[in-house]
């Protein structure tokens, strides 16, 4: 468990370092979040009625200017024939940085994604449950997003490819979601929707840090 | 007999001799019900003639699964028993089930606007089928993205288990969603027991293009595995000529 822990403050530090990187998802998503209104027109209750899906694809989309760089320094200077090799598992290393992506980029989306949220004029009861189901929500994007990373790792186009693969998986998470979101604003029960979002959180953290190893050894050999 | 068939030149054997079987059925069964679709077969008493349009729509929704089903399997042999020929299978079926995806598609949008009005509609069904066709696509793009061919070739493989596990899952969020934000928009037309009438060209359909499909796939594998014979021998060429010279 050492190494698990050295790994995620070693590229928690590798990201502090190079700030911008994570500057830029949050600039993506609070820009293409504002451009809505431009688009569809600042009437207020259409903004409210649009906030939970706008919120949930800007920050899926936005998320998927950050996976490209997940595994690619890594690959290129060495240290992850060394993570392969390691007597440490391989699928523990990949949750390690799954971990470290999430705290970088994921926690500041959803730090940011309320603001967003008023902007749009969502109505206030449903900040809470946006808060609960965002951190569900980026984790599991975070998972799957780290399985394309590994995937199209050393490929032709990755950050193209990647979108077409991962976007559609994440199909769910933007369902329940918004849903979530859309229901607490209705007044309805809203545990439904987060006990799925759970769900899928806790079966993607099965699935993903075992996919992302598979994927991991075939392109370091 | 599934190591068996991972040589090569043991799998063209049995291919080559399989091969005429499958192509004169697909041959045989659509033209059969072709023509039980088209001329024996009654109007529907309320969609009239578009119900035609079942004929080939239903049979390419099932292949267009059957497809994903066996690429699921073809990769999961291929991982699990490092089985080259499954490899290339999966990969040969991959554009096969595309197509197949998006006629199932295009059929059902033709047939969309006569029944509901509309080329579309963000019903359950046709939305998992759209996501099924953008799966397809996903495979089909990291099995080519990268310089070495058996990289991409096992990468999809991973690619297409994640996407089979996470098939039922979409497919279920997509009929949440839609009984969540469409309550009956669209007054989906019950089909009563289907007569044996429109049973028959339907069934005949769907074995012929099951047949087709397995004809499809053995000339894409065949023609892939030539290829990579033809790149071996070039290779050992030029190493000779290397050597040689």
């Amino acid at each position: 468990m050492t190494a698990f822990f050295a790994l995620i403050k070693r590229d928690i530090r590798i990201a502090l370092r190079q700030l911008s990187d994570t500057l830029i998802v949050i600039v993506f998503f609070v820009i293409s979040a504002s451009l809505f209104p431009f688009g569809v027109g600042a009437e207020p209750n259409l903004l409210a009625r649009m906030a939970p899906g706008v919120l949930w694809v800007t920050a899926l989309l936005s998320a998927m200017l950050s996976f490209d760089r997940l595994f690619q320094n890594d690959f290129e200077d060495g240290t992850l024939e060394l993570l392969v090799i390691a007597p440490q598992p391989l699928w523990l290393s990949a949750l390690a940085k799954i971990a470290a992506h999430w705290i970088t980029t994921g926690f500041p989306v959803l730090l940011v994604a309320p603001l967003i949220g008023i902007m749009l004029n969502l109505k206030p009861e449903g900040l809470a449950v946006l808060l609960a189901a965002m951190a569900l929500g980026t984790s599991i994007i975070s998972l799957i997003g780290a399985l394309g990373a590994a995937l199209t790792l050393g490929s032709r186009r990755s950050g193209v490819l990647l979108s077409l693969l991962i976007l559609p998986l994440a199909v769910p998470v933007l369902i329940f979601g918004s849903g979530a979101v859309e229901a607490s604003i209705g007044g309805y029960p809203v545990s439904q929707q987060l006990l799925m979002l759970s769900g899928l959180l806790l079966a993607c953290l099965v699935l993903c840090p075992w996919g992302c190893a598979a994927a991991l050894r075939i392109a370091n050999e | 007999m599934l190591q068996k068939y991972a040589n090569p030149k043991r799998f063209l054997t049995l291919a080559n001799s399989v091969l005429p079987w499958t192509t004169c059925a697909t041959v045989i069964l659509i033209v059969a019900g072709l023509y039980f679709a088209f001329a024996a077969s009654p109007p529907d008493y309320q969609q009239g003639q578009t119900v035609r349009i079942m004929y080939v729509h239903v049979p390419s929704a099932w292949m267009a699964m059957f497809a994903y089903a066996f690429i699921v399997v073809a990769s999961a042999v291929g991982l699990i028993w490092k089985h080259p020929v499954a490899h290339v299978g999966a990969l040969a079926a991959a554009p096969i089930g595309a197509c197949f995806t998006l006629i199932c598609l295009a059929t059902g949008s033709l047939w969309g606007k006569p029944m509901w009005g509309t080329w579309w509609v963000w019903d359950a069904r046709l939305t998992s089928v759209l996501i099924l066709f953008f799966l397809y696509l996903g495979f089909i793009a990291l099995a080519n993205a990268f310089d070495d061919s058996s990289r991409g070739e096992k990468a999809s493989a991973i690619l297409a288990l994640i996407g089979g596990i996470n098939l039922p899952i979409i497919k279920f969020s997509v009929d949440w969603w839609n009984t969540l934000h469409q309550p009956a928009s669209v007054s989906k037309i019950d089909m009563p027991s289907i007569h044996s009438s429109m049973l028959t060209p339907l069934l005949l359909m769907g074995i012929g293009f099951t047949a087709l499909f397995v004809t499809l796939v053995i000339i894409r594998v065949r023609a892939e595995l030539a290829s990579r014979r033809i790149n071996a021998l070039r290779a050992a060429k030029i190493h000779a000529e290397v050597a040689g010279g």
